[in-house]
């Protein structure tokens, strides 16, 4: 975090300047985070299945392992007997009143098997917290195509049925249903579903009539020389066939990519859908290395979008210098101070030619090309600029100084799922926009740190942007941005409807 | 584009100046005298009935400094708290100025047809228009919503509400006021719109604090504040 503030501090940036999360975030083979309360958790590959907490989803901490709560702080001996006393590749959920926590506990693979433990809590202190065994739901024996690992839980929302994929590489990806009740499987003699082969970490998500079948392609556990990475296909029933966007099924090696190594990150793997709610969807996984982190393994969380029927890994909002641009209106946040033309104001009379008229000639009746018009920023502008505070507005964008916004990465102010707050200052000078008691929004002077002035900014499916400020004086409800008029903007309980809280960050 | 608009107003213009009526508002495509006494908003919630002052000549300059100078500037006593009457006439250097009381059949009121009609300027010049909305209850976080050609300011029950600078054209809900409290009774909105060249108007409603339109309100020029 600090070499990431250091970096985003160095200039506006224009470079997409990425960071993973915050706090202890090492961590391998991520289950997908849930949230309990008002923290969030996340449960990994290690001894006893260590368990990470956030209060915000942004700073994460140990937090002990699962296992410590258990009988010798190992799986119970049913578990052990069918694999081993490993403990792998977590996934949980909340079915009914009740947590399913599922974990992989090989053996010598492709012997293994899958564990369930069922809590009413997942937090640690709750007089309610504790686990209990119920034993292996799935196994493989060492011989057979499958390798019982890496269960991904799916609860399926058109009719509430409950299942699980599992498997790594040692053949098949499969799928057997599971009882709401008891979290073991519905019917034990059915032959699992075969749905994908040479894979792992798979898991299945549901959106508008189509399941989604995510997994990790490629080899882990070799650091910045590992291969992981996310793949894809869909399928009109739970069961299949699972097809990439190039019709492959996934049974024959299918799988389009969704997500693979950029930036300074190195092999993903592990997705896990975490749905906030109000439209804003975000994925976890986990990165084989973090080169910010010496090449280790860590947790990370970004937007998921969604274009043309397909998840699409959004990116994280990276700090530099952008207009942000109203996606109802088309006009674009501004300080409230009177614009001046880039170039200058134009002389008046004719048409065409003349500063900042972009004429096709210099005007002069010679070959001579016209000059470049420098860009305008607030060096230039801002002592013109009354002092004090003043109004926020909208307006047409003419790469005018007051128009342009510098989105900063606030240190040691907490965050949200996958980034920290956001200070949103005019770019070049402390003017900084913040939420005002009425509910309105106002540029200060000078930015304070104060939580009117931290912005969380998440990318919404369609890779627009909500805008909320951490708080609004004298509010409890949380607000976005809003282009309530074409030229006027405020603050808004968040409808994910309207395109009056959806707004685009584009370069200046 | 400037250069249609103006071709357009010549056009539309001379059309004005043969259907002229004998008395009151000079019949326009859009800006006609009322005929009831009083007239609730459209549907859309759109105030539709106001009481509009000839235009005042002036430099016609649309940035905010320019705006705000014109708007400030004392043309006329009580410029600010005046609620006129229909046929009032105000002296601004030194010409009588008539207000008019006025409906129009859209949901914009078209100054150009307003003051072409009356033979007067339509480039460079300011409008002042005044109307009374009875509101039968309170409605907290209400806002008033316009839209204006070209730049305008605006006033609810005597505090500045919206401002709009530049050369512009009416866009529905283009400037929207912070969230006032409409109070019970008559509410007096008032503006200055400030306009260069070519065409001009306003459209002007009361947004609830969902941002739907208010409707259920009244328009009541004969009232007192």
């Amino acid at each position: 975090m600090r070499t990431t503030l250091a970096a985003a501090a160095a200039a506006l940036l224009l470079v997409a300047s990425v960071w993973a999360l915050d706090g202890d975030i090492g961590m391998h083979d991520p289950s997908t985070i849930v949230r309990d309360g008002s923290r969030y958790y996340v449960y990994a590959t290690g001894a006893g299945l260590p368990v990470s907490v956030s209060d915000d989803g942004w700073t994460w901490k140990r937090a002990g392992s699962v296992m410590a709560s258990m009988p010798g702080g190992m799986p119970g001996s049913a578990v052990v007997a069918r694999g081993g006393n490993n403990t792998w590749a977590p996934d949980v959920m909340k079915v009914g009143d009740k947590y399913f926590l599922y974990y992989s506990a090989p053996g010598t693979q492709p012997r293994s098997a899958i564990g369930l433990l069922v809590g009413k809590t997942l937090d640690p202190l709750s007089p309610d917290y504790g686990w209990t065994d119920a034993g292996p739901v799935v196994w493989s024996d060492g011989v057979e195509d499958s390798n019982a690992i890496d269960p991904g839980i799916f609860h399926d929302p058109t009719n509430g049925s409950l299942w699980l994929t599992y498997g790594s590489y040692f053949g098949y990806i499969r799928l057997v249903e599971l009882d709401p009740q008891s979290g073991l499987r519905r019917d034990p003699h059915r032959t699992p579903i075969n749905v994908a082969i040479n894979a792992e970490a798979s898991i299945v998500i549901f959106r508008e009539g189509w399941y989604y079948l995510l997994l990790t392609h490629g080899s882990c556990c070799a650091g910045t020389n590992s291969t992981y990475s996310i793949r894809m296909g869909r399928a009109r029933k739970v069961g299949g066939p699972y097809l990439d966007r190039s019709g492959v099924d996934m049974l024959q090696g299918g799988g389009s990519l969704f997500l693979g190594s950029s930036g300074r990150s190195v092999g993903p793997g592990h997705f896990g859908l975490l749905d906030l709610g109000d439209g804003v969807q975000k994925f976890s996984c986990h990165f084989e290395a973090d080169l910010d982190r010496g090449g280790t393994s860590v947790l990370d969380i970004r937007p998921l979008l969604w274009r043309d029927g397909w998840p699409v890994a959004g990116d994280n909002v990276a700090a530099g210098t952008y207009r942000l641009e109203s996606v109802r209106t088309g006009t674009a946040l501004e300080l409230a101070v009177e614009g001046v033309p880039v170039g200058g104001p134009r002389a008046g009379g004719r048409r065409g030619g003349g500063p900042g008229r972009g004429g096709a000639s210099s005007g002069r009746g010679d070959a001579t090309p016209p000059s470049p018009i420098a860009a305008q920023d607030a060096a230039q502008m801002a002592a013109n600029w009354p002092a004090g505070p003043l109004d926020a507005r909208l307006a047409p964008y003419l790469l005018q100084a007051q128009q342009k916004w510098s989105l900063t990465p606030v240190a040691n102010a907490g965050g949200y799922p996958g980034s920290p707050y956001f200070r949103i200052s005019v770019a070049g000078t402390d003017r900084s926009l913040a939420a005002t008691g009425d509910g309105e929004i106002a540029v200060t002077p000078t930015f304070t740190g104060a939580p009117e002035q931290l912005w969380r900014i998440d990318q919404l499916a369609d890779g627009s942007y909500r805008l909320m400020p951490k708080a609004v004086p004298g509010r409890s409800a949380s607000m976005a941005l809003s282009a309530i008029g074409g030229s006027s903007p405020t603050l808004e309980p968040f409808d994910a409807g309207t395109d009056r809280h959806r707004w685009l960050l584009r370069m200046p | 584009m400037m250069r249609r608009a103006l071709v357009a107003a010549i056009v539309v213009g001379a059309a004005l100046r043969v259907t002229f009526a004998a008395q009151g508002v000079p019949v326009t495509p859009t800006i006609v005298s009322p005929k009831t006494a009083t007239r609730p908003a459209g549907a859309n919630g759109f105030l539709q009935r106001w009481l509009i002052l000839e235009p005042i000549a002036v430099s016609g300059q649309l940035a905010d400094s320019a705006v705000r100078a014109t708007v400030s500037h004392q043309y006329f006593a009580d410029q600010f708290t005046a609620v006129p009457k229909d046929g009032d006439a105000v002296t601004v250097d030194g010409q009588p100025l008539r207000w008019h009381a006025v409906d129009t059949t859209n949901y914009n009121v078209n100054l150009f047809h307003f003051a072409a009609g009356l033979k007067k300027p339509t480039s460079n010049v300011l409008f002042w228009a005044v109307t009374l909305v009875r509101v039968p209850h309170d409605i907290v976080d209400a806002r008033l919503a316009i839209g204006s050609n070209a730049a305008s300011v605006w006033w609810l029950n005597g505090r500045e509400a919206v401002s709009l600078f530049n050369d512009r054209q009416t866009v529905i809900d283009d400037g929207v006021s912070k969230r006032v409290t409409l109070k019970k009774g008559v509410n007096v909105v008032r503006a200055a719109i400030v306009n260069a060249g070519g065409a001009t108007d306003f459209c002007a409603r009361l947004l609830d604090a969902n941002a739907r339109p208010i409707t259920g309100i009244t328009i009541d020029l004969a009232s007192t504040p």
